[in-house]
């Protein structure tokens, strides 16, 4: 019934709407107003859009959705109408009976849904995807300001009616600059010095001050830390620590040398594919490594690898090119124009590394080392001089002794699953080990023997840049230790009768002298004290030795093999079953602290031959002799078969000796996760909806289409041509993403604020000429990101007071306009290095390893941590470092930081969330350094501040806030100060506590302190330091 | 229509203040923008059946099949292969997914009126069968410990996503001026796989995140005053802060410095009410012996009878994860020892609202991340690997219908068969009785407006009352 009246009204609406139905004025209205919500920009419900023609166009999932000329056969008319199966759209109301009719018309007509409607059109057209150019600015005559800074926001404020704020006090800006440059607030010579400054460019030279100053580094280090996703553990279940500190150090001294931006993010890209690679362009790459690696039982670490590539995709879109790019992981970008396609030709560019990590050495160390090498260059040079007939000598031993090896058959093994570690068989039948560390396990290898005989096992322990330094074990250090080694033999015929194989005799090119496991890496719960040395701990039968594979520091990540000879010839009249059991007993107590002392990389081959003994030559060594004449050797071969066969030549026993004594000298250095590219490159593949099992269609690295051309760059590694073309001078988003960030750092908010993204969805810039400028005088300065900031700190826009009248909160409360000086809370790191540095406790020392400030040890224990983490508090100096070197757990951050939102690095962060809570308050008025900082502050201001009160409250305001009280705040402590002291008097406060804590404090002109004034000055200083002031930059 | 997107974000309070605030004057700007305290309680989108929540999230995942879930079938094929068909595209965490049945290790009965069928491991729990809605048919999508908690925590395996509770205060707000409106508890063997992930805020502003609590030393990070500060001390200190930055407010005028002065008095207030309400000495001995709780001895039965506490005082969410379910070997006896440490005090939680009238209002959900293998791991016949497929939780109160059990598994307790309940699905429905359309709950980040259910979830209309 009512199908018949909708009818009839069709026809009348349809002579209505013949005339020419346009789709801009008549139905695009429609679309908005009545469909958008649901099928739109902001959901896609059906997976349709109705703002797009090319999927409205689409066929959907209940048919074609359009079919020009033909509205019955539409679904969308179909929807509309109420006609077919499907319920009617749109939901919970219908169209207008006109609208309906203009939808049937205008499909009639032929649905004409012209080009640059819809956002089809906009995508390409989207500001940030053009590249910036240098705005033309107009000469304005205005007295305010001298850089094109002010230029563009005056123009903007007066278009809105408004004037800028006078420019803040001197010693305003005189904190302000120094937090947002450095990191700390100044001290009360710097403020001093600087307001007696009163010369021409005073303003000036403060700036150039604080950019040299090595601070400057920290703090600007810290926020491209957040967006590098920088942590000192792992993440996931067991968050093992991992040692990055070096690329955290390396970010600081690039920013402190004001390395090129473009360099910068080429050498965290590909810096150990550069030319000439460095120990510094290696650890660069720390960034793409950065990611977390789930390393529980059940993770299979091809998924993990997976995810960790996802993840530097998503650190790359939002550091470098300010894009969402992870959005098209899993389907084609919903609103840029970034294809999953695309995103999987991006990917291939960075897919071919392995995860490797390598050893670091300081400055210092690396001293040490070039030292180490002399010397034994020294003395070998010493021996060939003393025996010039050395040649011929080597010769013969390579001839006599060195040539003689057994015939050995490697044997394919494989390994059954079993305690959560995983393993892949290698091409040369090496197994190596990934995934989940067990502490304590015996791994099972299997293999067949089909005819012959057997009268020794060999072991080979393989390096593999997969594994910790390189393996060949998997400890932090790469070192291994091997509990048990035993074998048993099965006919096939009864292949559950398993005879144990009786060994006779082991032997290694590697036999440590007898060493205690030290106790401490790796505790035993039982208090129980194991040991390690020679390759006959391997066969002693004894759970608590084991041969400890490990040449120490320098030489430890080589492969190294051991001979197990057999008691009885093993054979095989019909073929024999062989399960190997490798015990490994030497590992912590504690599963998730990483320390464990399994194998990573072996191999096991089998000899007939009787009497066979292990290699003793180094592998490297080894393989020359084997594989180069004499004759065609290089220096450097000759050198390495030398450096060896010295070992052999018994008149230079001292000579040995000595140089022994020099590689004992050889420093531990650190580790560090770095880059290392595969031989043979990955295929990669499209994943649908990202998952690692179901791949789709190969694809080759390439760019997105909208966005700027591969420059010509042949001949070089895919990675490194990626890299240049992140930062080409041509792209449209990476130099504007930057500024936009420093732009963020000094004024609170970006331009655009929606700094992670600059794409379509993103938030208008509220200045885009003052965005493009900065842009292009970065690109055209040579990307020097300290030009960017004196830029910033020079205009009268940056230095305009931060007072904010009730009228102007009320027009502009977030300051987009930028009509006042920004006012906001600072970074949680900032917010302790200020009370570190107010108080005086602070410790300016630069870089070096994450420190352990105070933290409740329950935080690190079951069961709020997963399983126990270390966390030495530090004691003395280290106590007082800056924020950024606190150590980073994933799971379980630092709880004084990450109060105040500092990330987790669980991912790439570039705009902090900056709230404001209780648990803060909390934080600054209770945590333990804050109540030394306070203590500290009180101490130092009765030594140093004067001789009366009011001088001393001066003092004490002056070194947290770097200015002067006001009158009534003066009195407000002093009165504070009173009060305290009569309670102390009376007998109602306890000074001693106050003033002390459990923790002595000498007074500085180191008599006796007056506890009642000590105690009353923690009082007045505590107050000062929980100010809102305190941890704001006005 | 997303009525309640970035109610905390900067963009949309300029939005309010340029549409809302013209003509206003300072003081009156000032109570407005104390009106738009994040925290401040807010409508959800449709009648609420419950303002409150506690999650009993019991790591490592629980067995379905020695607890809830009652295979005889199991038992009949213990010792032989599962059907092949079964095991394509299966992936299991360490065991060869060919590895042998496991029968069911307990015996199970009927209970109560509605006839649930419950083990003999969880008697108490079996005393309130009639109070509880059984889900048999829970799935997941993920099958390690990290990834899955963070799936049942912020329905999405990336790390990064706001949790439950804080989509729960995101919508909701608080209504406890002394207490944080979501508040995480720990016990049992381990900590969450997960890490703080499970109750972080994400991309929400992170006020929203959980507040640990624990019940020895100090409750809340930092609570107690330093050595030396006595509380008038305390009192006077909060006092020339509070006079100093108002004198600053007047100089610069930012309203931040009022939001901070709050700031400081709540964080006063946490500092006197806190050990009140942790000190659960006070309760009468027989609710103390009710839940099988020890003043001063740190346990899920304590950190039962504190969720019950928080809740009385208007915190929002509570979680209590108890991490120790992770069964691969020891089966029998950690499913004993995790169940005499759980059962009681978990059904004494519910008796207790009940009895007080709080079960009404107050969302009860007692599960872990997954399941566990029908399969056997292990030469010992005593250990269950991961499993996502089935697996089953409870529950109670908040608008959910009691004495039910929805959802079946097959007869080897592999695969859902009925009613089939994803983690998006309970995700939908927790936020259904809580008041709220779950796909229209959202926040933009990224340009893009997500939502706990990412772009999923169905209300679970047969658990609702």
């Amino acid at each position: 019934m009512v199908r018949v009246v909708w009818l009839l009204v069709y026809g009348v609406a349809v002579s209505f709407a013949a005339e020419g139905v346009d789709f801009s004025q008549d139905i695009e209205p429609i679309f908005r107003a009545k469909c958008y919500a649901c099928h739109g920009e902001g959901q896609q419900l059906g997976q349709l859009r109705l703002d797009s023609r090319s999927v409205a166009m689409e066929k959907g999932p209940s048919g074609p959705r359009i079919v020009r000329h033909e509205p019955e056969a539409s679904s969308i008319y179909q929807r509309v109408a109420g006609l077919g199966e499907g319920n009617r759209m749109p939901m919970g109301g219908q169209l207008a009976v006109d609208e309906i009719a203009s939808i049937r018309a205008w499909i009639e007509q032929g649905a004409i849904w012209p080009e640059g409607s819809g956002i089809d059109a906009g995508l390409s057209r989207h500001w940030a995807f053009v590249p910036p150019e240098r705005p033309e600015l107009l000469p304005r005559p205005s007295d305010w300001g001298s850089n094109p800074i002010d230029s563009i926001v005056l123009a903007k404020l007066e278009a809105e009616g408004l004037t800028p704020s006078p420019r803040a006090a001197k010693d305003t800006l005189l904190r302000r600059l120094s937090l947002d440059l450095t990191g700390l607030p100044p001290t009360v010579e710097e403020t001093d010095r600087f307001l007696a400054d009163t010369g021409q460019g005073a303003y000036g030279r403060l700036v150039e001050r604080l950019l040299a100053s090595p601070h400057y580094g920290e703090r600007w280090g810290r926020i491209w830390l957040d967006a590098a996703r920088y942590a000192d553990s792992d993440g996931f279940e067991k968050d093992k620590p991992r040692q990055v500190w070096f690329y955290r150090d390396w970010v600081v001294n690039a920013l402190n040398e004001d390395m090129p931006y473009d360099r910068f993010v080429v050498e965290q890209i590909a810096g150990d594919l550069l030319p000439g690679a460095t120990q510094d362009g290696r650890v660069a790459t720390g960034f793409l490594r950065n990611s977390m690696i789930n390393a529980e039982g059940g993770a299979n670490p091809e998924q993990f690898r997976m995810e960790a590539m996802f993840d530097r995709m998503d650190a790359i879109g939002k550091a470098v090119l300010g894009l969402t790019v992870q959005c098209a992981q899993c389907h084609d970008h919903k609103y840029d124009p970034i294809t999953q396609r695309d995103y999987y030709r991006l990917f291939a560019f960075i897919n071919s590394s392995h995860e490797a990590s390598q050893p670091v050495y300081t400055p210092a160390e690396d001293q040490l080392r070039a030292e180490i090498f002399a010397g034994i260059h020294e003395i070998e040079q010493d021996l060939r001089r003393r025996a010039p007939d050395w040649r011929a000598r080597m010769g013969a031993w390579e001839r006599d002794e060195a040539s003689a090896q057994p015939e050995w058959t490697v044997l394919d093994t494989h390994i059954k699953l079993g305690s959560g570690e995983k393993y892949l068989v290698l091409p040369d039948k090496s197994l190596l080990a990934e995934g989940f560390a067990p502490t304590r396990s015996v791994v099972n290898p299997e293999g067949r023997l089909e005819s012959g005989r057997i009268n020794a096992f060999r072991l080979e322990v393989l390096t593999d840049p997969r594994l910790p330094l390189s393996g060949p074990g998997r400890s932090l250090l790469g070192t291994a230790a091997l509990t048990e080694f035993e074998v048993e033999a099965a006919p096939s015929s009864d292949p559950e009768a398993w005879k144990k194989v009786a060994l006779s005799r082991a032997t290694a090119d590697l036999n440590p002298p007898i060493t205690w496991l030290d106790p401490f890496l790796f505790p035993d719960q039982d208090g129980k004290r194991r040991v390690l040395g020679d390759v006959g701990f391997a066969i002693d039968g004894f759970e608590m030795s084991a041969w400890n594979i490990d040449a120490g520091p320098g030489r430890r990540n080589t492969p190294h093999n051991a001979v197990f000879q057999l008691k009885e010839p093993l054979v095989a009249d019909e073929p024999l079953h062989l399960k190997f059991h490798l015990s490994m007993k030497h590992g912590g107590w504690n599963p998730d602290d990483n320390q464990s002392l399994n194998l990573g990389r072996y191999r096991l081959s089998y000899t007939s031959e009787e009497n066979a003994a292990a290699d003793p030559l180094p592998a490297h060594v080894r393989k020359i002799v084997s594989s180069v004449p004499p004759e065609r050797r290089t220096p450097e071969q000759e050198a390495a078969v030398f450096g060896y066969w010295r070992t052999t030549v018994a008149e230079w026993a001292e000579a040995n000796r000595r140089i022994e004594e020099l590689w004992k000298r050889y420093p531990e250095g650190s580790s560090q996760l770095v880059m290392h590219e595969r031989a043979e490159p990955r295929v990669t593949s499209m994943l649908q909806r990202g998952d690692f099992l179901r791949p789709t269609e190969q694809v080759e690295a390439g760019v997105p289409g909208f966005l700027h051309d591969m420059p010509d760059l042949a001949d070089i590694p895919g990675r490194v041509a990626f890299a240049h073309w992140l930062v080409d001078r041509s792209s449209p988003t990476t130099a504007r993403s930057i500024v936009n960030r420093i732009w963020q750092g000094h004024f609170g908010t970006g331009i655009v604020e929606t700094a992670e993204d600059l794409g379509r969805q993103s938030a208008d810039p509220s200045h885009p000429k003052l965005l493009d400028w900065l842009a292009v005088e970065l690109m055209e300065n040579g990307w020097s990101l300290k030009h960017i900031h004196r830029l910033i700190a020079a205009s009268e826009t940056y230095q305009q007071s931060s007072h904010v009248s009730p009228e102007l909160l009320e027009s502009d409360p977030n300051n987009r306009l930028l009509a006042r000086g920004s006012r906001f809370r600072v970074d949680g790191e900032l917010v302790r290095d200020i009370a570190l540095a107010a108080s005086g406790l602070l410790t300016p020392e630069i870089g070096g390893e994450p420190v352990y400030p105070p933290a409740p040890e329950f935080l690190f224990l079951p069961p709020i941590s997963y399983g126990p983490k270390r966390w030495y508090v530090d004691d003395g100096a280290q106590r007082y470092r800056r924020g950024i070197y606190a150590f980073r757990y994933r799971s379980v951050p630092f709880p004084v930081l990450s109060t105040f939102d500092t990330p987790t690095g669980d991912f790439s962060c570039v705009r902090r969330d900056r709230s404001n809570t209780p648990l803060q308050a909390l934080v600054t008025l209770n945590e333990t350094v804050f109540m030394e900082a306070a203590r500290e502050l009180g101490r130092r201001t009765l030594g140093e501040g004067g001789a009366s009160d009011r001088q001393r409250v001066d003092y004490a305001f002056r070194r947290v806030l770097s200015r002067a009280p006001r009158q009534a705040e003066r009195a407000e402590l002093l009165s504070l100060l009173d009060g305290q002291r009569k309670r102390i008097e009376s007998g109602d406060l306890n000074a001693p506590e106050l003033a002390f804590g459990d923790r002595p404090v000498g007074t500085a002109d180191g008599g006796e302190p007056d506890t009642t004034e000590l105690a009353a000055w923690t009082a007045v200083s505590r107050v000062l330091l929980n100010l809102d002031e305190t941890i704001t930059r006005e | 229509m997303h009525g309640l997107k970035n109610a905390a974000n900067p963009l949309a309070r300029r939005w309010f203040l340029q549409q809302c605030g013209v003509g206003l004057g300072a003081v009156a700007l000032r109570q407005m923008l104390h009106a738009s305290d994040p925290l401040a309680p807010k409508q959800p989108h449709h009648k609420p059946t419950a303002k409150n929540v506690i999650f009993l999230f019991m790591g490592g995942g629980p067995s379905h099949l020695e607890i809830f879930d009652h295979k005889p079938e199991l038992a009949r094929h213990e010792g032989t292969l599962p059907p092949e068909n079964l095991l394509e595209g299966y992936r299991a965490a360490f065991i060869d997914p060919s590895s042998t049945l496991l029968g069911p290790k307990f015996k199970f009965s009927r209970h109560g009126e509605s006839g649930a069928e419950l083990s003999e491991l969880v008697p108490h729990t079996a005393s309130i069968a009639d109070d509880i809605a059984i889900v048999k048919s829970m799935v997941t999508d993920a099958f390690n410990h990290a990834p899955a908690q963070v799936m049942m925590s912020t329905g999405t395996q990336q790390f990064g996503r706001p949790s439950m509770g804080a989509w729960t205060l995101y919508g909701l707000g608080s209504e406890s001026r002394d207490l944080p409106g979501f508040v995480v508890f720990s016990s049992g063997q381990k900590g969450p796989s997960g890490g703080n992930t499970n109750w972080g805020s994400g991309f929400l502003p992170s006020m929203y995140q959980g507040v640990q609590f624990r019940t020895s030393g100090d409750p809340v990070l930092y609570l107690s005053n330093p050595a030396g500060v006595d509380r008038q001390l305390q009192r006077d200190s909060l006092d020339s802060i509070r006079r100093l930055n108002s004198i600053r407010l007047g100089e610069v005028g930012d309203p931040e410095i009022e939001t901070r002065i709050n700031s400081f008095e709540m964080a006063y207030r946490m500092q006197q009410s806190t050990p009140e309400l942790m000190d659960i000495a006070q309760e009468p001995q027989h609710v103390l012996d009710m839940y099988g709780a020890e003043p001063g001895k740190p346990s899920f039965a304590n950190n039962c009878i504190l969720a019950r506490r928080l809740v009385e005082r208007g915190v929002r969410f509570v979680e209590l994860f108890h991490e120790s379910w992770d069964q691969h070997g020891d089966l029998i006896s950690g499913l004993q020892k995790n169940c005499k440490d759980t059962d009681q005090a978990s059904a004494a939680l519910v008796k207790d609202l009940k009895q007080r009238g709080l079960l009404d209002g107050t969302l009860v959900l007692w599960g872990g991340e997954f399941g566990r293998t029908p399969m056997v791991q292990g030469g010992t016949d005593d250990g269950r690997d991961h499993h996502p497929n089935a697996f089953t939780i409870w529950l109670a109160g908040g608008g959910i219908k009691p004495g039910i059990t929805i959802g079946k598994s097959d007869d080897l307790g592999f695969n859902v068969i009925e009613d089939r309940v994803h983690v998006h699905d309970l995700h939908a429905t927790l936020l259904h009785v809580l008041g709220f359309d779950h796909t229209k709950l959202t926040y933009r980040f990224q340009g893009r407006d997500f939502r706990l259910t990412d772009v999923a979830g169905e209300v679970a209309t047969k658990l609702l009352a």
